[in-house]
C-alpha cells in the first residue's frame, strides 16, 4: 500500500476508526484512486472492469470477519463516483466498515458519490456502519451523496449505522431496501448540522415477505442555521412489521423537515411511526446543572447522549 | 449548618398583584438532621428547595450554608459545595443510559458493582436498568427511583429530595422507606424530604409545616407529628373551611 500521510491518518481515523493498516478484509481509496487492498479466503475484492468501483464477494458460512472500505478526498475540487457491489453469501456473518472523509483546503468543491448496493443472502447477518466526515479550512465545499440499495433475502438481517456528525456541507442520501420473508433491516441514522450545512435524507424500505420487519430510527440535531429533510417510507406488502421513529433536536435559527410515511398494501401489514422535534428541554440542563456542570457542558452532554 | 434570613419570592399575578409565594421566612437547620417539609399543595415547598438549590433566585433575603452566604451562587457553583436535589418531575435523556447518569452524578464513571448498589437500594434490579436510556420507555416511577439513585450517588453535605414517593407504588414505596434513612444518612450529612407521606414523616428528626409561603410550624418530629395527625381526624379541612395541612 502507498505511504499514508497526517491528513490521510486523521481521515481514516474519523471515518473507520483506523489507526492502522486494518486486520481482514480492505479496500482504501483515495481521491479517486485506488489505494490498497487486501482480500482473503473468505471475501474477495476486485475492481469493476466497466465503471470505478469494487465488487465485493463475501463466501457463504463467513464468521466473524470484518471489511474496510473508508475512502477519503484530500484534493480540492475532485468529483469523485464510485459503485460498490456486495454480495453476502448465505449464512455468513459479517461486519462492514465504510465511510468518507473529505479534506478540503482549496476552494473548489470536493464530492464524493458512493453507490453501494447489497445482496444479502438467505440467514446471512451484516453490520454496516458507514461514517461520513469533513474537514480542512478551505473555501470550497464538502459534498457527499450516498446511495445505497439493499437486497435481503428470506431469513437475513441488516443492521445498517449512517454517521455524519461535522463538517459535511451538503449531503442527499437515498435508501432503498427490499426485506424478504422474515428478514429484518435496522436503519439507524444519526446527523448533526451546523453553519449552512444542509442534509436530506430520502429512505424507501419495501416489506415483500411474510413476517419481514424494520425498525428506522432517527437521530439528529440542527445547529446555526442549516437546514434538514428527512423523508423515510416503509411500504408494507405482506403481513410485517415496522417502526419509524424519527427525533431531532432544533437549536439556533436551524430548519428541519421530518415527514415519516407508512404505506400498507397488506391488512396484516402494521406500521408504525413517530416523528418529534423540539428543543433542548430547560429542565435537562437545570438536572445537570445539579451534578455541578455549567450551561455549556449541560448542552454538550444532553447532543452527545443524543446523538449517542 | 442551612441558614434562610428573611427570604421572599415574590411574583407578579395576572391581575397586577404580588402573588407571594415565600415570604420573610427564616430558618435553621442543624447539620446531621434528617428533616420533612410538609404542608398543602401550593404552599411553597418546592420553590423552597429550588432556592436552596439555586435554580430559583429570592427576590429578597440571604441563604448561607455553613456560614458561606450562597446566595449569589449558580446552580452548578452550589452542587460543587456539595447541595443535591431530586426533582418531582425528574427530567427524561434520550440516548443518556442509567448507568451514564448515574456518574454523571458522581463526577467519574463509576464501577458497575456501584451502580448496582444504588439501583438495587432504590428497588431496581441492576441487570435490567444499566444500559437502558433514561428516555420515555421507563415509566415515572423507574425515572423516579432513577433520580433518587442520582442524589444517592454522590456525598452530599445537603440532600433535597423533592416528593421522592411521588409516582412510586406502594409495594415498592414500602420497600423504599424501610431504607431510605440509613442510606441517606450513610450518603448524606443533612438531607431534607419533601413530602406528604405520613410513614416518611415518622423517619424524621424535624418537621417543617409550609403553608402560604410561611413556616405554620417547626420542631421536633415527636411535637410536630401528633398535632398534623389530630387535625386532620377533627374532620376535613375541606368540607369545614378551615386553614390546616390538608394533605398531613
Amino acid at each position: 500500500m502507498a505511504e499514508m500521510n497526517k491528513i490521510d491518518s486523521a481521515l481514516l481515523e474519523a471515518v473507520a476508526d483506523l489507526h492502522k493498516v486494518p486486520e481482514g478484509a480492505y479496500n482504501i481509496r483515495k481521491n479517486g484512486q485506488f489505494f490498497g487492498r487486501a482480500s482473503n479466503a473468505n471475501i474477495q475484492i476486485e475492481s469493476k472492469t466497466d465503471k470505478p468501483g469494487i465488487n465485493i464477494t463475501v463466501q457463504p458460512g463467513t464468521k466473524n470477519e470484518s471489511l474496510h472500505i473508508p475512502v477519503i478526498l484530500t484534493e480540492s475540487g475532485l468529483h469523485d463516483v464510485v459503485y460498490n457491489d456486495f454480495y453476502i453469501g448465505e449464512d455468513a456473518d459479517v461486519l462492514i466498515v465504510a465511510g468518507c472523509g473529505i479534506h478540503n483546503c482549496g476552494d473548489q468543491t470536493s464530492q464524493h458519490d458512493g453507490i453501494h448496493t447489497f445482496h444479502i443472502g438467505r440467514g446471512a447477518r451484516v453490520r454496516y456502519v458507514e461514517k461520513h466526515y469533513g474537514d480542512g479550512d478551505g473555501k470550497g465545499g464538502r459534498v457527499l451523496n450516498p446511495k445505497t440499495v439493499v437486497t435481503m433475502e428470506e431469513g437475513s438481517y441488516c443492521e445498517m449505522e449512517m454517521i455524519q456528525i461535522r463538517g459535511v456541507d451538503s449531503t442527499l442520501r437515498d435508501t432503498e431496501a427490499t426485506v424478504g420473508a422474515g428478514a429484518k433491516l435496522i436503519m439507524t441514522e444519526r446527523l448533526m448540522t451546523h453553519g449552512e450545512q444542509f442534509a436530506e435524507s430520502n429512505m424507501t424500505i419495501t416489506l415483500d415477505g411474510k413476517d419481514a420487519v424494520t425498525q428506522v430510527i432517527s437521530r439528529s440535531i440542527g445547529k446555526d442555521d442549516s437546514r434538514q429533510v428527512f423523508h423515510p417510507c416503509v411500504i408494507g406488502n405482506a403481513p410485517c412489521r415496522a417502526h419509524v421513529q424519527c427525533d431531532s433536536i432544533i437549536m439556533d435559527r436551524a430548519q428541519i423537515s421530518s415527514v415519516p410515511e407508512i404505506r400498507a398494501n397488506d391488512s396484516e401489514a402494521q406500521l408504525v411511526h413517530e416523528a418529534a422535534i423540539g428543543k433542548i428541554n430547560g429542565d435537562q440542563i437545570t438536572k445537570l446543572m445539579t451534578f455541578g456542570m455549567d450551561e455549556e457542558e449541560a448542552e454538550k452532554i444532553i447532543v452527545e447522549g443524543f446523538l449517542h | 449548618m442551612l441558614e434562610l434570613r428573611h427570604i421572599d419570592f415574590h411574583v407578579p399575578d395576572k391581575d397586577g398583584g404580588i402573588n407571594k409565594i415565600i415570604d420573610d421566612l427564616s430558618l435553621k437547620l442543624d447539620t446531621g438532621k434528617f428533616t420533612v417539609i410538609t404542608g398543602p399543595n401550593g404552599g411553597g415547598k418546592s420553590t423552597l428547595a429550588k432556592l436552596i438549590m439555586g435554580i430559583e433566585k429570592p427576590t429578597a433575603g440571604r441563604i448561607y450554608l455553613d456560614g458561606q452566604d450562597i446566595t449569589d451562587l449558580s446552580i452548578a457553583e452550589r452542587a460543587k459545595l456539595g447541595i443535591g436535589y431530586g426533582f418531582q418531575q425528574p427530567p427524561r435523556f434520550k440516548g443518556l443510559t442509567v448507568r451514564r447518569l448515574l456518574s454523571l452524578a458522581h463526577g467519574s464513571e463509576l464501577p458497575v458493582d456501584e451502580c448496582c448498589t444504588y439501583l438495587t437500594n432504590v428497588g431496581l434490579c441492576s441487570a435490567d436498568y444499566l444500559n437502558r436510556e433514561v428516555d420515555t420507555s421507563l415509566s415515572g416511577g423507574e425515572v423516579k427511583r432513577i433520580e433518587i439513585a442520582t442524589l444517592m450517588a454522590r456525598n452530599l453535605r445537603l440532600a433535597i429530595y423533592d416528593e421522592p414517593e411521588a409516582g412510586i407504588d406502594l409495594w415498592s414505596f414500602t420497600m423504599l422507606i424501610k431504607s431510605f434513612r440509613s442510606i441517606s444518612q450513610n450518603r448524606h450529612e443533612s438531607t431534607i424530604i419533601i413530602s406528604h407521606q405520613e410513614r416518611i414523616m415518622q423517619l424524621a428528626d424535624d418537621i417543617i409545616v409550609l403553608a402560604d409561603g410561611k413556616i405554620k410550624e417547626m420542631g421536633p418530629k415527636d411535637d410536630i407529628f401528633p398535632k398534623l395527625i389530630s387535625q386532620v381526624n377533627s374532620g376535613c379541612s375541606f368540607r369545614s373551611g378551615k386553614e390546616g395541612a390538608k394533605n398531613g
